[in-house]
Order: C-alpha cells, then sequence, then structure tokens
C-alpha cells in the first residue's frame, strides 16, 4: 500500500471509538435501507408469483385488472377474438379464483384454484409427485410444494377433501418458482372442473394466455386486443402493472421510500458527524502535515481513501447483517418474504458511497483551508 | 560559501484598510550554515511571521528568501512544498505529533510523504529516536511520553528528511529549565554540523547561551544583531 494511504488507514482504525461509531452508522444504515427495500422486492416478486409461474408470454385481461389475485371475468367471445389475431400461435383460457376447501381434518382453508385450458394444460407446473395426466382423472387437483402447503395438512398423493359438496383429490405435487403473497396455498386443476366446481359469475374467463407467434406479433396483438376493449400486456408488462399498484395504490410504496430515506438519512448523520469530529480532532495535526510538506491533494487522497474504506467496511457489515436477519428470519417464518435482490444492493451501495462523499466532502473543505502558517503560530 | 538564509527586504501585513497592520516591515539578513541563530523580540514583532516566511510557509508581500541561494518564492506551491519536505526541519512549539501514531511512525511521516518505503521509513525513524535517546520508546504513543521527550521526537521527526535548515519556534516554552538546556545542550553538540542552519525563536533568555547569533526584532523591524560566539568567525 502506498505510504500516505497507510498512514490515512493508521490515523482512521487506530482511533477505535470513533471509527467503530462511523461503522455502526453506516452499517446500521444498510442494514436498513437492504431490508426495507428488500422486503418490498419480496413482496413485489410474491405478488406476481402467478404470473411468474404460469409463464405465458401475453396476458389478456380486462383493463381494470391491477393486481393477478383479482381478475374480472371476460366472456367467451373474447377468447375466440383473440384466437383469430393474426400473429396469435395459440390462446388458451386460464380459470383464476378463491375458494375454500374442508380438508378431513374438519378445517377449512381457503385456496386459490388454477384451472388450465383442458386441451392444452399451458402454463401447467413441474411435477415433483404424480403424472400431469392424472390431472384429467375424476376430481383431480395438483397441489403446489411452497411455503404455504402445510396449512392444508399432511398432503400426499391420494390425499381427499371436500370442494363445494365436491369430492377433491391430490394427484401431483408440483413445484414453483414463486409462492405468492397472501399465504394461502394454491391447487391447479383443470378449466372446466375449476368453473364446474366453484359457483361463479356469468362469465368464466379470467385471463386469456397467448403465446405469440414471434416476439413482433406482440405489438400487433396488443393493438387488437384493445379494439376489443381489453388490454394484452407481456409477462414483465403485468408484473411492471402489479408492482405499480403495491408501490403507488397500497400505501406500501410510499411507505418503504419514506423509511429508506430516514434510514439514509439517519445513516449519513450518525455517519457524517462522526467522519466531521474525526476530522476536525484531526484537523491540527493535518495541518503540521501541510507544513511539513504534504501537498494539498494528498491529503485529499488520505481523506477520500478514509471515507470509501470506511463505507466499504460498514457496507459490507449491514449487508451480512440483513443477511443474516434474512436468513434466520426465513427459517422461523416460511412465508417471509424479503428478497436480497442486486438492485437492492446496488442501491444501497451508491447511497453509502454517496454518504462517503458528503462526509468527506466536508473534510476535505476544512482540510483544504487550514492553513499551515495558523498551525505554526499556535 | 553560500548563505544558509538570505532574506531581503521582507514585508509582510495582515488586513486591509484601517485593519491593515505590517507583520514584518523590511527586513534583510543572512544566516549561515553551521550556526544557530535567535531570533527575540517582545511578543507581536513579527518572529513567527518572519521564520514562516523563510521557511516556506507564508507567502510575503515583498522582498525575497533564498536558502542555499534558491529563491524560494520564486517557485510553484508543489515546489514549495517539495522545498519544505526535503530542506527544512520543523520542530513546532506544540509538537503536533499525532496521538494514535507510535513515537516512531510520528518521526517517519517526512520519509512517508518522501513516498519512501514504509518498513524502511520506520527502521530510519528507530535510527533517529536513537539519537534523541528514544530508541526504547519506540513503539509508544507519543502521550505516553513526557514534555521534553516529545519535544525530542518532534527534533527527530524535523532530523529524519535531513534538512538544511532547522527552524524551532519556542522549542523550551513548555519544558523547565533543566529539561530546556539539556535539548538545547543535545541540539548544539548532536543536531547542528557545518552543513546545517539553525534558527530559534524564542524568549526564554535562560538558553541565549547557545546562539551564536541573536537578532532582536521589534515591531516588525530589527533593532539589532548580537554575535555571541566566542572570538567570532
Ligand atoms: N493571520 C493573521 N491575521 C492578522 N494579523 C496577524 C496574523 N498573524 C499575525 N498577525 C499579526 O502580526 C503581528 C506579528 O505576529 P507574530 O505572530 O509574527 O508575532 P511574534 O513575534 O511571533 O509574537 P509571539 O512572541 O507572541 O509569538 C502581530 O501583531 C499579529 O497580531
Ligand atoms: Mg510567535
Amino acid at each position: 500500500m502506498n505510504g500516505t494511504l497507510k498512514l490515512a488507514f493508521k490515523l482512521l482504525v487506530n482511533d477505535k471509538g470513533k471509527y467503530a461509531a462511523l461503522l455502526v452508522g453506516i452499517m446500521f444504515a444498510v442494514f436498513l435501507m437492504v431490508q426495507m427495500t428488500s422486503i418490498f422486492s419480496g413482496i413485489l416478486a410474491k405478488s406476481s408469483s402467478t404470473v411468474i409461474n404460469l409463464g405465458a408470454q401475453v396476458w389478456v385481461m380486462d383493463p381494470a385488472v391491477n393486481n393477478v389475485a383479482n381478475s374480472i371475468p371476460m366472456p367467451d367471445y373474447v377468447l375466440d377474438a383473440v384466437r383469430s389475431i393474426n400473429g396469435v400461435k395459440y390462446a388458451v383460457p386460464l380459470y383464476s379464483g378463491g375458494a375454500l376447501v374442508k380438508l378431513r381434518s374438519g378445517v377449512f382453508q381457503s385456496v386459490t384454484v388454477l384451472g388450465l385450458d383442458d386441451n392444452s394444460l399451458f402454463g401447467r407446473p413441474e411435477l415433483i409427485a404424480g403424472k400431469i395426466e392424472d390431472i384429467y382423472a375424476e376430481n383431480a387437483f395438483i397441489a403446489v410444494q411452497d411455503a404455504e402447503i402445510r396449512k392444508l395438512g399432511d398432503i400426499r398423493l391420494g390425499t381427499d377433501f371436500e370442494l363445494n359438496d365436491h369430492r377433491g383429490v391430490i394427484v401431483g405435487i408440483a413445484k414453483v418458482t414463486a409462492s405468492g403473497l397472501f399465504g394461502i396455498p394454491t391447487l391447479y386443476t383443470t378449466y372446466s372442473r375449476a368453473i364446474q366446481y366453484i359457483p361463479s359469475t356469468r362469465f368464466t374467463i379470467s385471463y386469456i394466455l397467448v403465446e405469440p407467434k414471434n416476439d413482433d406479433a406482440i405489438l400487433h396483438i396488443q393493438e387488437q386486443v384493445k379494439r376489443l376493449g381489453y388490454q394484452a400486456l407481456t409477462k414483465e408488462e403485468f408484473m411492471q402493472k402489479i408492482a405499480n399498484y403495491y408501490k403507488y395504490q397500497t400505501g406500501l410504496g410510499t411507505n418503504i421510500f419514506i423509511m429508506t430515506i430516514v434510514s439514509f438519512l439517519v445513516g449519513l448523520s450518525i455517519s457524517g458527524q462522526t467522519f466531521y469530529t474525526f476530522i476536525l480532532e484531526n484537523l491540527e495535526k493535518f495541518g503540521a502535515l501541510k507544513a511539513i510538506g504534504a501537498k494539498g491533494r494528498e491529503l485529499v487522497y488520505m481523506i477520500l481513501f478514509q471515507a470509501t474504506f470506511t463505507a466499504l467496511v460498514g457496507y459490507g457489515l449491514g449487508v451480512g447483517l440483513c443477511t443474516l436477519i434474512i436468513t434466520a428470519a426465513k427459517l422461523k417464518v416460511p412465508d417471509y418474504s424479503a428478497n436480497i435482490t442486486f438492485t437492492t444492493l446496488a442501491f444501497a451501495f451508491v447511497m453509502v458511497l454517496i454518504i462517503a462523499a458528503i462526509s468527506s466532502y466536508i473534510g476535505i473543505r476544512k482540510v483544504l483551508k487550514i492553513e499551515p502558517f495558523d498551525i505554526f503560530r499556535g | 560559501m553560500n548563505s544558509a538564509v538570505s532574506a531581503h527586504e521582507l514585508i509582510k501585513w495582515f488586513g486591509e484598510g484601517d485593519a491593515k497592520t505590517f507583520a514584518v516591515s523590511g527586513v534583510s539578513f543572512e544566516a549561515n550554515f553551521g550556526e544557530i541563530f535567535f531570533i527575540v523580540g517582545p511578543s507581536g514583532s513579527g518572529k513567527t511571521t518572519l521564520l514562516s516566511m523563510i521557511s516556506g510557509i507564508l507567502r510575503p508581500n515583498s522582498g525575497t528568501v533564498a536558502i542555499d541561494s534558491v529563491e524560494i518564492w520564486k517557485l510553484n506551491p508543489d515546489r514549495i512544498a517539495e522545498f519544505r519536505l526535503n530542506k527544512v526541519g520543523f520542530v513546532f512549539q506544540d509538537y503536533h505529533l499525532f496521538p494514535r501514531l507510535t513515537t516512531a511512525e510520528n518521526v517517519a511521516i517526512p520519509l512517508i510523504l518522501k513516498k519512501h518505503d514504509w518498513d524502511e521509513s520506520i527502521r530510519e525513524a528507530v535510527g533517529y529516536l536513537e539519537i534523541v535517546g528514544l530508541k526504547n520508546k519506540a513503539e509508544l504513543p507519543p502521550v505516553k511520553l513526557s514534555g521534553g521527550e516529545q519535544q525530542r521526537v518532534a527534533i527527530a521527526r524535523a532530523l529524519v528528511s535531513k534538512p538544511d535548515i532547522l527552524i524551532f519556534d519556542e522549542p523550551t516554552a513548555s519544558l523547565d529549565g533543566d529539561t530546556g538546556r539539556r535539548i538545547m545542550d543535545f541540539v548544539k553538540t548532536e543536531v547542528l554540523n557545518d552543513k546545517r542552519c539553525i534558527l530559534i525563536v524564542t524568549h526564554d533568555s535562560r538558553i541565549f547561551e547557545f546562539a551564536d547569533r541573536i537578532m532582536t526584532m521589534e515591531d516588525g523591524k530589527i533593532v539589532g544583531i548580537e554575535n555571541r560566539r566566542d572570538g567570532a568567525e
């Protein structure tokens, strides 16, 4: 290491009390920011779980739908109309709705039922037990192996339950990429069985899942669907729409945003304040270094190094603490929704760099202003 | 041989308009290698201001300073910093040692600023601590040392870059009489050599006996230079 930087390093870490205070300040700021944004991104990921799991490229829905769980049924003619749009390879109906099942133990449990198109089973999940063809068997349902499955009791192939006076039998256990936000289990069955077992309104199609012939066709499909008075969204657009709903219409986003800003400000004020005192306390010494012959820019490097080094270590500690706590929480609460994403980490990293930049800016201004003559005069 | 220090018509004022005060008003003198040159005078007479202009810390309003024939105020700021680093050793009145560094690290600072290797700088610093009789305190922080010992650490730090000019401002002000005399004795016998010029600002008449010449200032002007060396040059 360059000698002056080593000097800066020693001046910083040998002041154990202040160094610890700096690290704690940054660590908590990072912890809070990462925690907040992780919880939020966890919630967002879960809120789009059905969209992720079914994997369809384009979703057709009523324009008023803002959240996958609250679908607005569409009449059958829409399906026919969509099928006849140029560029559509195929289009299938999806049923999505809530139901109450009565378990063998006598307990009632609400579930989400997804009814897949009978012919294609488009959007079918990957099974870890059972065969997908068995979904056509009498009363067949497939349970999803996620954090909620235990709410259905001891589930295995052949387990039965009651659903609106119909019998239901588990014929398969499925694996999914994302589990849902609402803390209830998911059952897959066929579209026809879903609308037969679950009382519904005049219209029964919750969504139309579309496979376009190619990516270029998507725009055309969207325009045509719009003419029908409905909306076609790509998977990403739909997820974004759901995310926007949670961000802007539930107050959740605003609260998380405020908390994140507050965490940032708390971190900034603790670290900025401590770093400033650190500089002030060493100001005369920096002046003495100047008198001895250190150039202004060398002192700037020293301070930048001190601030950056502290920021990086504090960032590491904060992310570490966050990982620890989220992991521990997930062990205790399987539904705990928090995702440490790359975006979250990058965001916190940028915020920490801003804290370091502001702190060193204050320090550098002080140090550049000091006149060796004043040090000399005492 | 060149003069170690050659100051010509130095003028320095502070403030503007009504508040304008002349700290140094037209000072010219020369100091030689191999001599201990004292600057004395009442408080506010401009001693520190003069010393700062000579050592490249404070730019004069007019006049010139030549150190070993190099006119320092013609250099750019980076060169002046390098000049201070390479040619001048400072012993500040309140030492300005870093409390969080060891004694040896404090002494090594000028070498580190000169981009010498860290370990080598520390080794050299310990050598200078040995010269000032503090080798056994090399690993301690300066606060664990007495005032006189800290003064010697500051001297070691000033010596480590083998400067031509050594600047002391009130070296004995915060020391008791005995310690002050011992330090000055050390400076005279161990630090002074014929390639070095030592400039000392002091109020302390107890150490006047160590001076080769004493220049007295009043109101920013020289009022006399007294030769103290027995049987002068
Ligand atoms: N930065 C400054 N701004 C304004 N006036 C100053 C400044 N520095 C010095 N002076 C004035 O210049 C004059 C000389 O000051 P200087 O410090 O050189 O005196 P000194 O002889 O070293 O005094 P002392 O024995 O008290 O240290 C004083 O009148 C002082 O008030
Ligand atoms: Mg003075």
